[in-house]
């Protein structure tokens, strides 16, 4: 088979199983695995970024945001049905993306990650500010009856499930074909060797500006499919704890790798999940579990089964 | 001339690098810049291609003012531009690097950027390593696959910054056959340490010692002067 039937055939049969795992699992475990899709989503945004263009950001979490006041606040405080407001979170996340991308991308390494700290940091500090809206750290629910879409209930845990399946696969199907397609290929290009692609006549900082802009519009969905099948918005997701996550999945899935986004983040929650069960003190756990998996895995899980094992991954 | 450079001039904070330099190059020629260690000649053509901007002067690449535009635009316009240093991206295959320089003229179009990145492959003899890490390949081979990238562009004005550095005698005797079969398709700008080199594919010579233009000939006309035998062969090379 060739790699790209192979690569099809890790995707679709990823989502299969995934589909499959609903009727197999029991109702405490495709619960998780809804929300671990969700947040999945996150983490192939901010994978298109990291993983692949090669800009390691510390303020996704402001995008993730937008996204999920987007949606939160139209439907919240406008009463706006769950399609539209979807939209206006997708165009609240463009709007922050394009603009932050913009100024960012005047900085490159250290500062490009203070920077996007730093705006983040404003982000969280903005709804905050706007608390009487907002309602701050505290936030708001989104009622049930709000939440529906052609009759299907979305706090449902069928329909929550393959809605946050569909929007998992359209994500990591439409990033994996970008990165193969000759957009894709260029990110990798300046992930590599900046000043050579510069030097072969690419525009470095307009394709670094679509990069932020697409990573930063995928997060935004994340956050605003989060508010919806969740039916939550707080500031506690513009935090910079929420920035860091997305980070820690991808490395420990597998930066620049498809699958590894949903790899890391399932483990991650998981790990958590278990950790958190057993003792207080989960967080040592969580931490003594990622020193090691950096030591032992440098790659990452995905990564580092495609450096050893399967050279075709994609 | 597809290539004028008029007054062009480099200070870093007040020490010229490159004054006044005044350039011509026809189309089709091949020339080559020489001089001695600091004369000025990688800012020079720093200066051509974008990456380095002039304090002062302009550069006029095929009859249009280029000197605002960025490096990408002159790319673009038709520059192709190897590294002193050897740059590749070491982490993708070969064929893809070629494909990538390739890519960015041809765009969308997958069959001519295929038969393209083919053609170079096969012209630069590198076709059996076509999938292999270009940060695996030997140093020569690499320095190859980075002119095999400028090929690609299939540029209208080429400029190789010291492409036989580092290259053994065999594979500078290959170097020397590449440039000549190229030099019936594009105008090129070789910066050259390597006297036999320049004096076996150069048609004509540009001198440059303390930043300034200190001789124009061909290399016989240039071999024969003192100013330069002075400043820059020194007497053994007479």
């Amino acid at each position: 088979m060739s790699d790209t039937g192979k690569t099809h055939g890790l995707h679709f049969g990823l989502i299969g199983l995934l589909a499959l795992a609903y009727f197999v699992l029991p109702a405490y475990h495709s619960g998780n695995l809804a929300s671990v899709m969700v947040i999945a989503i996150y983490a192939m945004g901010y994978n298109l970024l990291f993983g692949y263009t090669g800009l390691l950001s510390l303020g996704h979490a402001l995008f993730f945001s937008a996204g999920l006041y987007g949606l939160g606040l139209t439907m919240h405080l406008a009463d706006w049905t769950p399609l539209p407001a979807f939209a206006a979170g997708l165009i609240a996340a463009l709007v922050v993306s394009a603009v932050i991308g913009f100024l960012i991308l005047r900085t490159t390494g250290v500062a490009f990650m203070i920077v996007t700290l730093m705006f983040a940091q404003a982000g969280y500090l903005t709804i905050l500010y706007f608390g009487k809206y907002t309602r701050g750290d505290e936030g708001f629910a989104l009622q049930q009856a709000s939440r529906q879409i052609a009759g299907y209930d979305l706090s449902d845990p069928g329909v929550r499930y393959f809605c946050a399946l569909v929007l998992f696969s359209v994500t990591l199907l439409g990033l994996a074909y970008m990165i193969r397609a000759p957009f894709g290929r260029t990110l990798v290009a300046i992930r590599e060797n900046e000043e050579r692609a510069r030097m072969l006549g690419y525009n470095v900082t307009a394709i670094k500006l679509k990069a932020v802009i697409v990573s930063g519009v995928v997060s935004g969905a994340s956050g605003a499919t989060y508010a919806l099948l969740f039916g939550y918005a707080g500031a506690t997701f513009a935090t910079v704890q929420y920035s860091i996550f997305p980070l820690l999945w991808v490395l420990v899935g597998g930066a620049g790798t498809t699958v590894g986004p949903f790899v890391g983040a399932l483990f991650m929650f998981y790990l958590i999940d278990y950790a958190s069960g057993k003792t207080e003190a989960y967080l040592l756990v969580v931490g003594v579990t990622l020193v090691l998996v950096t030591l032992f895995l440098p790659h990452g899980i995905v990564g580092t089964i495609r450096t050893r094992f399967l050279r075709w991954l994609p | 001339m597809i290539l004028t450079t008029r007054g062009l001039t480099k200070a870093y904070a007040g020490v010229k690098a490159n004054t006044d330099v005044d350039f011509d190059l026809p189309a089709g020629q091949t020339r080559a810049i020489i001089g001695p260690n600091g004369a000025g000649k990688s800012t020079f053509v720093g200066m051509i291609c974008g990456r380095i901007p002039a304090t002062r002067g302009t550069v006029t690449f095929d009859g249009q003012d280029v000197t605002a535009l960025p490096a990408h635009k002159r790319i673009e316009r038709g520059m192709a531009y190897t590294f002193q240093i050897t740059s590749v991206f070491p982490g993708l295959p070969v064929r893809e690097n070629v494909a990538l320089a390739a890519r960015r003229g041809l765009g969308r179009n997958k069959a001519a950027v295929r038969a393209k990145t083919d053609e170079v492959l096969s012209r630069l003899n590198i076709s059996d390593r076509a999938d292999q890490m270009a940060g695996d390949l030997s140093y020569g081979h690499q320095r190859i696959l980075e002119i095999g990238m400028g090929l690609a562009q299939e540029p209208r004005l080429f400029i190789l910054d010291e492409p036989t550095q580092g290259l053994a005698e065999s594979e500078v005797e290959e170097f020397n056959t590449l440039i000549k079969t190229l030099d019936a398709e594009t105008t090129i700008l070789l910066i050259e340490h390597n006297m036999n080199v320049v004096m076996e594919v150069a048609e004509y010579i540009t001198v440059l010692d303390q930043g300034m233009v200190l001789a124009n000939g061909t290399p016989q006309e240039i071999r024969a002067n003192t100013a330069v035998q002075e400043a820059y062969l020194g007497s053994g090379h007479a």
